[in-house]
């Protein structure tokens, strides 16, 4: 194998697959990128068994063929090597290494037979969807906040993927939830996407498909089946294994009658919530809320760190009730807020409380109250 | 005989006058197999009482009762308390009213974990075969220490007994036997700051005029159906037939014939912590519907809960225990989503698994639940999906605290009324 390609191009593609592969690994080829020199491209790929990244990058082979080296250090090196520089890559049967060079530098690194590299199938995968970008982006962002981190509930460890039939309209819909708040956010289901299988995508999924949308342009082409999901971005793609669980049924928890509306300006409310959180405990980060006609009193009483008070104006006319909250809970959901008021639905201190932007109104939230 | 003086750790062949030739202690340990029995079962005295009064020296001669909280039973009381009747279990308005001028301490586990760590600690630096059954007991097995400790296992608990005395505060009694049965039925003979032996020879005859009920597993309907059988004490047991014993009481007919003869084979396990809380009750006459074995359960998970609830532990994993006339056990066990400590989840659960089991023509003799898993109990956040535990939690923690005022039959629930 013998080519010539850009920094730059080198830079991009490596960025885009050398995240996937961990930092540790027991499986020593793990820990390699794979690069496939053929025609006038060159590809890559990185796992770690659960997710694979390919990109492509236009490179001048002058031989072909595949090898592996370490995903990192050739990552550092070519970040390292200085703007607009060519560089060089070289394997051959003579020297057991591949050989990294650019202007006057010079790398030789280890490598391991590209035979030995695991590759995932696209097996069972579904016919190609297509999403806008900036769609399934907003999907992604508006809910990965609320993906559970506790082992034990792996089912939670990811971001339910799928299709509901609301009012005759098939909407295809993302929900997060650590038992403690839910975030779901849906848009009108692309062409194909309806009878696709829910899928549990993987935190970690998500986070690399967020940063390869950055650079995606225009649209996503996703297929899915029971065990993997795929996104194609342009030239990039990212296959994945989707958790292995039932999400549980969390439109039960969506409250529905919630009676007690509270209108608040989202931007003032969050200012608020953070500044009164200064001092709350660190472990349940409690705030509470007095909600009366007119006013909301967010409140922090704090053994140690003293008494915070702030008063809010807010749109409400019913009875007065207190209810406490986790701050960062209202922190992440007022982050998600798109326009400038925040809609809360409460029903009483001890059951879920809705959260609504009133001017997106394919988003939800659902928060579980603190006693206070 | 080998005699061991606790005070001083003298030891030799035991003297005639019954006190130490070395410090003149009437505290000596004699036994004939003293110096090679290795199995041990320490068990604090009185031990969250212990450590209250350890913390407020006033109380030295006061009698005090830790109890109330979540439960509003005495947890545990002291020796002096126990003189005028108070015993653990026993709800606070009737010890209040046995013992009025108790002091009463709310329980603070947090302290009793501390203290019970430091012990365990102690134990673990002379062997790493150490079981603990709960906060205040454990098991240990001495064998093929000796030269590590420089000492014979009797010699080194001793020693152990004054270390923790004097380093954590607190009495402890300790037996020592051939295995782990023994020593705890050896550990509660001479309470408090005892240390008893009942050796391989002797265990026959000492366990002889017992009633049955001293051996594990044995419960009140155990009891009653055995005595149906003609067996009353651990001696009518040990001269029955061992392949009779199995006829009518399956494999634990055989471990019953065991430890009637003082045998015990289970080994000092460090790994088996307590994996979880259960009840189980067998019933009169054999059951066959799923309606009937439903209000046997409801009481079992009212019981189970309510221990939960007051060592503040939840559990993830509900096991349902079935028993068939012909001795057949029968487990199954579901995880649950968030952990719990109330009887409706544990029913709910409960139910799903009978209901998924019982076809409504096998016969069965027993039933049990528990729950596994154990965690903490974190009360702070309650669970979108935790299928109304939350709500189940803040009534059954009222049940307890009218149960702990009034008695346990202040509250009932409507479930538990229908019963024959």
């Amino acid at each position: 194998m013998k080519l010539t390609i850009e920094r730059a191009a080198l830079l991009k593609a490596l960025g885009h697959v050398q995240s996937v592969v961990e930092r540790r690994n027991t499986i020593p080829i793990l820990s390699n990128v794979l690069l496939s020199a053929d025609g006038g491209s060159l590809a890559l790929a990185a796992t770690d068994l659960d997710m694979e990244i390919l990109d492509e990058a236009i490179a001048a082979v002058g031989t072909g063929g595949q090898i592996t080296a370490p995903a990192h250090t050739l990552y550092e090196i070519v970040r390292k090597l200085p703007d607009g520089a060519d560089i060089e890559l070289r394997f051959s049967g003579e020297d057991p290494r591949l050989a990294v060079a650019a202007g006057r530098s010079r790398f030789n690194l280890p490598v391991l037979p590209a035979g030995d590299f695991p590759v995932m199938s696209n097996e069972g995968l579904s016919d190609k969807i297509t999403v806008e970008a900036a769609a399934l982006a907003r999907l992604i962002d508006r809910t990965r906040f609320a993906i559970s981190t506790e082992e034990t509930r792996y089912y939670l460890n990811g971001l339910y993927l799928h299709t509901v039939v609301e009012n005759g309209e098939t909407r295809l819909r993302a929900v997060a939830t650590d038992g403690h708040r839910l975030a779901l956010a849906d848009m009108p289901a692309p062409e194909g996407a309806a009878g696709l299988p829910g899928v549990i995508v993987p935190r970690k999924t998500i986070q690399e498909a967020r940063r390869l949308l950055e650079d995606a342009d225009g649209t996503v082409d996703l297929q899915i089946s029971q065990a993997k999901v795929r996104f194609e971005f342009g030239r990039a793609a990212l296959t994945s294994k989707v958790i292995d669980g039932s999400f549980p049924d969390y439109m039960r928890v969506i409250p529905k009658d919630n009676n007690k509306l509270v209108s608040v300006d989202n931007a003032l409310f969050a200012e608020a919530v953070d500044r009164v959180a200064t001092i709350s405990a660190e472990k349940s980060r409690s705030v509470k809320m007095g909600v009366e006609p007119g006013r909301m009193v967010l409140t922090v009483r704090n053994m140690e760190a003293g008494q915070a008070v702030e008063e809010i104006e807010i749109d409400y006319d019913g009875e007065p009730f207190e209810i406490g909250f986790n701050a960062r809970y209202l922190l992440d959901v007022a982050g998600q807020i798109g326009g400038e008021m925040a809609e809360f639905r409460f029903a009483d201190p001890a059951s879920p409380t809705l959260v609504l932007d009133p001017t997106d109104r394919g988003v939800q939230y659902v928060l579980m109250p603190l006693r206070v | 005989m080998t005699a061991l003086c606790r005070d001083c750790f003298w030891t030799g062949e035991a003297p005639v006058s019954r006190r130490c030739p070395a410090c003149g202690s009437p505290r000596l340990a004699v036994h004939a197999e003293l110096s090679k029995l290795t199995v041990a079962h320490l068990d604090c005295d009185a031990f969250y009482a212990s450590v209250e009064k350890r913390d407020r020296p006033e109380l030295r001669d006061a009698p005090v009762i830790v109890g109330g909280g979540v439960r509003g039973v005495v947890t545990t009381c002291c020796y002096i308390a126990r003189t005028y009747g108070v015993r653990s279990a026993m709800p606070m308005f009737k010890a209040r009213r046995l013992c009025p001028e108790a002091v009463i301490i709310k329980p603070e586990f947090s302290k009793y974990r501390h203290e019970s760590r430091r012990i365990m600690e102690k134990m673990a630096r002379l062997t790493p075969l150490v079981q603990p059954l709960s906060l205040d007991e454990a098991w240990m097995d001495l064998a093929g220490t000796e030269a590590l400790n420089h000492g014979f296992p009797a010699l080194v608990l001793a020693r152990l007994q004054a270390e923790i005395e004097r380093e954590v505060g607190i009495t402890v009694s300790v037996g020592l036997a051939p295995n782990k049965f023994l020593a705890k039925i050896a550990s509660d003979l001479d309470k408090p700051r005892g240390l008893s032996v009942i050796g391989a020879a002797e265990a026959m005859d000492f366990l002889s005029c017992k009633p049955v009920s001293i051996l594990p597993g044995v419960g009140p309907a155990f009891v009653a159906s055995l005595a149906k059988r003609g067996f009353a004490t651990v001696g009518d047991l040990a001269e029955a037939d061992p392949k009779s014993l199995a006829q009518h009481f399956g494999t634990y007919g055989l471990r019953l014939a065991d430890l009637a003869h003082g045998r015990d084979a289970r080994a000092v396990d460090p790994d088996q912590e307590r994996k979880g809380v259960s009840a189980e009750t067998t019933f009169n006459h054999d059951l066959v519907a799923i309606p009937e074995l439903e209000d046997r359960l409801w009481p079992l998970c009212e019981k189970v809960a309510t221990q939960m609830r007051a060592g503040a532990l939840a559990g993830r994993a509900v096991v349902l225990k079935l028993k068939t006339t012909d001795f057949r056990l029968v487990t199954r066990r579901r995880t649950l989503t968030v952990p719990a400590q109330t009887a409706k989840t544990l029913f709910a659960t409960g139910r799903e698994l009978l209901a998924a089991e019982v076809t409504g023509t096998r016969a069965y003799r027993l039933i049990g639940i528990g729950l596994s898993d154990l965690v903490e109990a974190a009360d702070a956040h309650a669970d979108l999906f935790d299928g109304g535990e939350a709500r189940a939690r803040k009534a059954e923690a009222a049940m307890d605290r009218l149960r702990g005022k009034f008695g346990k039959e202040a509250v009932v629930s409507g479930r538990a009324l229908k019963r024959d």
